[in-house]
């Protein structure tokens, strides 16, 4: 793997972990809301 | 900190080819239909007597939109190999070879359970079902079973993406009635002139791919006519619901007026031959006002129902 090569492996790596990382915030906020939303029911 | 590659890492990261990007993974979910997707399950949602959380209501649609991806993600995992043979398909993740097919499967599988779940524990259970029948419906019945077997392969597609509004309405209501049903109906059978006219000037690309698509089974002929009829009984089914009384006079001059349009396109298609070197027009031009028809008529529904509301 030349370096280049190896610069967007990690780029890449590091984007879609970013993505995932956001993702699962917004599902973490998102069932808080449901949660608080419910107990109100 | 700094952390300097060690030689095994050297090693890995010459033997990994280069994960895929997010974008890969988010064209999987066919981004343009889940808009239709998106759209038709919120106007359900939105037209449903009775009111819902915005939050709920929000979640609900994220879970249609979620399920719809995870099934659309479910659909170019089996279908990657016809997806190359044909030049509107082969630039997708998959048969581009951008994105591994075991991913694929594994991002449509958890998709579809995720959406399934949230449906369950936050909306009701009855939408949850429907929303995984819908799911199997796509990628089970439709892709796996139906689809390369039978060129009514379309009809029966249709029902797949006919179910977001019934979910959304069900999410509100949480039980079946006889209006979302109807526009259950009413995307059931939109779906055959809208894809067939594509399917017109596309037809080559299925024939080399070996999908049995009404055009190369039954001929184009045959094809063209049943594009007149579907779109006939696309004008009667769209006006039930202001038959039955479940809308007011907004949806019922609005289906009225689009079906109409929607024949008056279809006329040309139903009743014509192609040339050779025919631009095909006419298809072309019922392809394009299909899909502003249900934009058009579902913004109507909901107009209709804040009126009444």
């Amino acid at each position: 793997m030349t370096p280049e090569e190896e610069a967007e492996f990690k780029r890449r790596r590091k984007t879609r972990n970013n993505v995932i990382g956001l993702v699962l915030g917004a599902f973490v906020i998102l069932f808080y809301l449901i949660t608080i939303v419910r107990m109100g029911d | 900190m700094n952390v300097t590659a060690t030689p095994a890492t050297e090693a890995t990261l010459a033997s990994t080819p280069l994960p895929a990007e997010w974008r890969d993974f988010f064209a999987l979910t066919k981004p343009r239909v889940m808009s239709l997707v998106v759209f038709t399950g919120l106007c359900g949602l939105l037209a449903a007597p009775g009111a819902i959380h915005p939050v709920l209501g929000f979640t609900a649609i994220l879970c249609i939109a979620m399920g719809a991806g995870g099934a659309a993600a479910l659909n170019q995992w089996w279908e990657a190999d016809i997806d190359a043979k044909m030049k509107r398909t082969a630039k997708r993740p998959l048969p581009s070879g951008r994105l591994r097919r075991e991913d694929a499967r594994d991002f449509g599988m958890l998709l579809s359970g995720a959406s399934v779940f949230v449906m369950l524990v936050a909306i009701h259970w009855l939408a949850a079902i429907v929303l995984a029948f819908s799911i199997f419906y796509y990628a089970v019945i439709y892709t796996m079973w139906l689809k390369p077997r039978t060129p009514q392969n379309i009809v029966i597609g249709g029902g797949a993406g006919a179910f977001p509004p019934l979910i959304g309405w069900i999410a509100v209501t949480g039980e079946i009635t006889a209006m979302p049903l109807l526009l259950f109906a009413i995307i059931f059978i939109w779906t055959p002139p809208h894809f067939w006219a594509l399917a017109l000037f596309v037809k080559t690309d299925y024939a080399e791919a070996g999908i049995p698509m009404m055009p190369v089974v039954a001929g184009e002929k045959s094809t063209r006519r049943q594009v007149l009829g579907y779109s006939v009984l696309l004008l009667a089914t769209s006006l039930l619901p202001w038959i039955i009384g479940g809308t007011g006079l907004i949806y019922g001059i609005a289906a009225l007026a689009l079906s109409a349009v929607f024949v008056a396109l279809s006329v040309p298609v139903g009743l014509r031959s192609s040339q050779p070197d025919d631009r095909m027009q006419p298809e072309k031009r019922l392809f394009a006002y299909s899909v502003i028809y249900l934009f058009a008529l579902f913004t109507a529904l909901v107009a209709d129902r804040m009126v009444l509301a």
